[in-house]
């Protein structure tokens, strides 16, 4: 059980490790943790596209598992490790589903593509050469409306490929 | 078009704002916040149609956190709505509600907390009233009236004929009749609505918000507050889709705006998914019946067309959807005569508006069914019979509508050749079926939708007073159709310098004027106001450099950044060493000629401030009867499509297998976003054709308004698309380019069903054609 915040007596505090950053939180026993991420700390790259778990707009890696952060109570992320859309990156160097993302035109309105990509990296992380039925059954839950997921799915494949050559984007490979 | 090679034109160039949307930056409406700001919240009607007696709002302004209650009676009553001749909207329900979801107050409160308790306290009286639910007896006498405006329940009509329709029946080989209707359908954008509004010192207001269109909700906040046009900026954060409902003005914006005002506070509001399903405005339901006669070989001869149109409680683009479900048909075949009775009617529902494809997607549907129908019974194959029928450049359709350039018998011909369609009597599994269709769109509306002969659209391009950038500066809307990325690729060509020279300021109505992104508009009217200011900034920097290098203007061109003399370097050493002067301890240009930087820094040298200025409006267009202008446009984009279908004929699911498809798109300004929205398009439509459905209870209250229940295709759904891209050339177009958007849409409905009639005999008459209506079909054929 998270302790009571002396200085508000109706939160408690938490402990969260949020791309690679501890931070410590007050916050209310019903705060989602996507409020937590938007509100709370600013990072407002997580989407909120329904609240209901249906779209993955605001999907995020929970100890690198990708999770619906609407559906998520942020206390129930006390001393685990939660990545956003903006720790993808390292500092300016892009993650290479980021480039491919660009470079495969998966990118149209941008609403979801911070929860397709986290989805992808969470894939990408078990299957490192997914097949692209592979790529369709893993962002089976992220709603896309406007690119027909077509250049996702390659946006996804082109960043295995490219990481598996271990090449392309330097060490980003190796991650 | 001017024989000179494209270097940025074509390309397959990222997006300009695919950087900061994969990075997380990208800033939507919702990620603004502001200190001290409120949050606004909307209480709905529960009731489909109801008597307001009476709003009691005095325990909710008297909830500590509440800073200010909006209700009819201390808001303006001005009407709004869409098209002037159908304001037809309050901001807040006086009288009466006219559809779960009607707007009756709204509270600013300092967290989303208090303001949800504050609704939960006003206390509402109503008398409810017996609704109309059902479009297809909504104007029967007895029906009560839904709104004050509309005897009869008759909110647009429209007769038209062209050609002589009872001559032609009479000659006719071959007449069939067939019915097709859809559900009502939700746009399903990942982003809900949600407006910010903020008021400076002088009582300005800004208005932030997803919207399709600046410029309209502009207006409309104007009038609806009474402030003049220059007293309210809007500005368009990133907005995370809008397929249509978001290009009309809303009660959430323009109350936001006035609870700003009326708090001195910035106030921001955003819609649930549910909302966003109560608002709606999305495509109507369609009730079609199409009679269609051919001559012995297949040529088309007539059209007798009638449709309903439930539109739900308000007006919205109705009066445009109805009129587009008609005057879509006169092409892409030649027809010669074609009767159109349309009706939009109004019950107590969300109220319906513009939805990609706008009015003439289920009536696309329908004929091309037909045309499947007609040809099997002719024997004919479907594609021949089409190409029989197809209309070449420049011919026009018999409701003068002018195919400047129509690629339709190549787009026809690209996925007969690139598809299974020669072998598909072959090795014919059961259930397995192949359909085609065709279709085709405006590119951008002839006729804004206010009376006036505004431009459609003005473009400012600034160029940097250091030299070597440019700002294009437009009231366009980037909704995810990727417009910033087209004006930046017109400017860097116009220019002849690279796209990372140009940066996009769009979507504020400060900086430009723009009607928006809607009727596949964009990329004709505003990349050709855009090639224009690109012309305008070149001009005067090349009138610098040709009086500095003393040679004439007409032989400079400018080529990747490059100022080349009839391609040579010319004299550019002084202009050059004047340039380094200046920049002392910088790494200067050090190119073989003199650079755009130079050139550029030269020209502000010279005269200040380099900007130009560029507008688009259409000619006049169509007709002179009633309603001509709705169909007119500059040029017309269109498709053609193959869909391969398996229905599983114990379960009458139908996975759709694979599309090949091909746009004539005039010219593709990248080709990498003209097959997004290629793909794009055919998922919606595959969604229309076989799972989209807004579902209502019999109270009027909507059972599905959410994303699980309300299905729409997920990645596992759309097929692999083959998308080929056909270039035809538009004269009126810039560098020859039209619309891909929303013309893409056209034939992905009538393509699915053609396939699951070529695969099952089953004929299709009402939408979606989910599992449950394929497997009544197939017993019923059994």
């Amino acid at each position: 059980m998270n302790p009571h915040c002396p200085a508000h007596p109706s939160k408690r505090l938490l402990s969260v490790t949020v791309n690679g950053q501890e931070r410590e939180v007050a916050v209310a026993p019903h705060r989602t943790l996507l409020e937590l991420l938007r509100i709370d700390l600013g990072l407002t790259g997580t989407k909120h596209g329904c609240g209901q778990g249906d779209c993955g707009a605001c999907v995020v890696l929970l100890d690198g598992l990708p999770v619906h952060a609407c559906l998520v109570l942020a206390l129930e992320t006390q001393g685990r490790q939660v990545e956003t859309i903006e720790g993808v990156a390292d500092g300016p160097a892009l993650h290479p589903l980021q480039q491919a993302f660009i470079d495969a035109g998966s990118v149209q309105c941008g609403y979801c593509t911070p929860g397709m990509i986290l989805v992808g990296k969470a894939l990408l992380a078990s299957t490192p050469s997914p097949s692209a039925d592979e790529v369709r059954a893993a962002l089976a839950g992220n709603l896309c409306r406007c690119t027909g997921y077509h250049k996702i799915v390659e946006g996804v494949l082109l960043a295995a490929d490219r990481m598996g050559d271990g090449n392309h984007d330097g060490e980003e490979g190796s991650r | 078009m001017s024989g000179k090679p494209l270097s940025v034109i074509g390309g397959r160039a990222p997006r300009i704002d695919a950087w900061e949307k994969v990075t997380g930056r990208a800033t939507y409406a919702d990620d603004l916040t502001r200190p001290d700001m409120l949050v606004g919240a909307i209480l709905h009607s529960p009731l489909a149609h109801a008597r307001v007696v009476h709003v009691d709002t005095s325990r909710a302004e008297r909830l500590p956190g509440v800073r200010a209650v909006l209700t009819a009676r201390n808001s303006p009553s001005c009407y709004f709505g869409v098209s002037p001749a159908r304001y037809d909207e309050t901001l807040f329900c006086g009288d009466k509600v006219r559809y779960v979801g009607d707007e009756v107050a709204m509270v600013a409160a300092i967290d989303r907390d208090v303001a949800r308790e504050a609704l939960e306290l006003i206390r509402v009286e109503y008398e409810e009233l017996e609704p109309v639910l059902d479009g297809r007896t909504a104007a029967d006498p007895a029906k009560p009236q839904v709104h004050e405006l509309y005897p009869g329940n008759v909110s647009g009509r429209v007769e038209q004929e062209f050609g002589d329709v009872v001559g032609a029946r009479a000659k006719a080989y071959l007449v069939r009749t067939d019915r097709l209707s859809n559900k009502m359908q939700n746009a399903a954008f990942l982003e809900p609505q949600c407006a910010l509004a903020e008021v400076d010192g002088q009582g300005r207001v800004t208005l932030h918000t997803s919207t399709q269109s600046p410029h309209y909700v502009a207006r409309t906040v104007a009038m609806v507050l009474g402030l003049d046009e220059h007293q309210i900026r809007v500005v368009l954060p990133r907005v995370g889709g809008g397929f249509g409902p978001k290009a009309a003005a809303s009660t959430m914006e323009i109350a936001t705006c006035l609870l700003a005002q009326r708090t001195g506070r910035p106030v921001k509001t955003v819609f649930t998914r549910e909302q966003v399903f109560l608002h709606s405005r999305a495509r109507h339901q369609f009730f079609h019946e199409m009679t269609v006669g051919v001559d012995r070989d297949g040529r088309l001869l007539f059209l007798d067309h009638e449709a309903l149109l439930d539109g739900g409680a308000y007006a919205s683009f109705g009066i445009a959807t109805v009129y587009y479900a008609g005057s879509l048909l006169g092409g892409p075949y030649r027809l010669p005569a074609m009767r159109y009775r349309g009706t939009r009617v109004v019950t107590n529902k969300p109220a319906c508006g513009a939805q990609r494809g706008h009015g003439g997607v289920i009536a696309r549907a329908l004929f091309e069914m037909q045309l499947d129908r007609i040809a099997s019974e002719l024997g004919v194959d479907p594609i021949e019979l089409r190409l029989r029928n197809v209309m070449g450049a420049g011919e026009s359709t018999c409701n003068d509508l002018n195919m400047s350039s129509l690629g339709m018998r190549e787009c026809l011909e690209a996925v007969r050749d690139r598809s299974g369609w020669a072998t598909r009597g072959e090795h014919k599994n059961p259930g397995k079926g192949i359909g085609v269709a065709c279709g085709f769109f405006v590119s951008g509306a002839g006729y804004p939708i206010y009376r006036s002969r505004t431009p459609h659209c003005t473009v400012v391009i600034k160029v940097d007073e250091g030299g070597g950038g440019v700002v294009v500066q437009s009231g366009a809307a980037e909704i995810g159709q990727g417009c910033e990325t087209m004006m930046a690729h017109v400017a860097a060509e116009t220019l002849g310098i690279p796209l990372e020279l140009v940066r996009v300021r769009a979507g504020d109505s400060d900086l430009a004027m723009d009607l928006g992104a809607y009727s596949s508009r964009t990329t004709l009217m505003t990349g050709h106001a855009t090639k224009q200011a690109a012309e305008g900034v070149r001009d005067q920097i090349l009138a610098s450099v040709a009086e500095a290098m003393g040679v004439p203007e007409e032989d400079l061109t400018i080529e990747a950044g490059l100022v080349k003399v009839r391609g040579e370097p010319g004299p550019f050493e002084p202009l050059r060493a004047e340039y380094q002067k200046e920049h002392r301890g910088w790494k200067t240009p050090d190119a073989p000629f003199l650079t755009f930087l130079e050139a550029s820094r030269l020209a502000f040298l010279d005269k200040g401030a380099i900007v130009a200025t560029g507008q688009y409006r259409p000619p006049p267009l169509g007709g002179k009867f009633k309603g001509a202008t709705v169909g007119t446009s500059p040029a017309y984009g269109c498709s053609a499509q193959i869909a391969e279908v398996q229905v599983d004929l114990e379960t009458g699911q139908v996975r759709v297998l694979h599309v090949t498809a091909a746009h004539d798109c005039g010219k593709a300004i990248n080709r990498t976003q003209v097959e997004a929205q290629m793909h794009g398009c055919i998922s919606m439509g595959l969604g229309e054709a076989l799972m989209e459905e807004v579902v209502f209870h019999p109270d009027g209250t909507i059972a599905n308004p959410n994303l699980s229940d309300y299905r729409i295709p997920t990645a596992l759904d759309v097929p692999d698309i083959d998308a080929i891209v056909i270039e035809s050339d538009e004269p009126n177009g810039p560098f020859g380019a039209k619309e891909v958007g929303e013309g893409g849409i056209m034939p992905v409905i009538p393509a699915i069903l053609n396939a699951i009639y070529n695969a099952t005999g089953v004929v299709i008459d009402e939408l979606p054609a989910s599992p449950e209506r394929i497997l009544r079909s197939l017993r019923k054929g059994e």
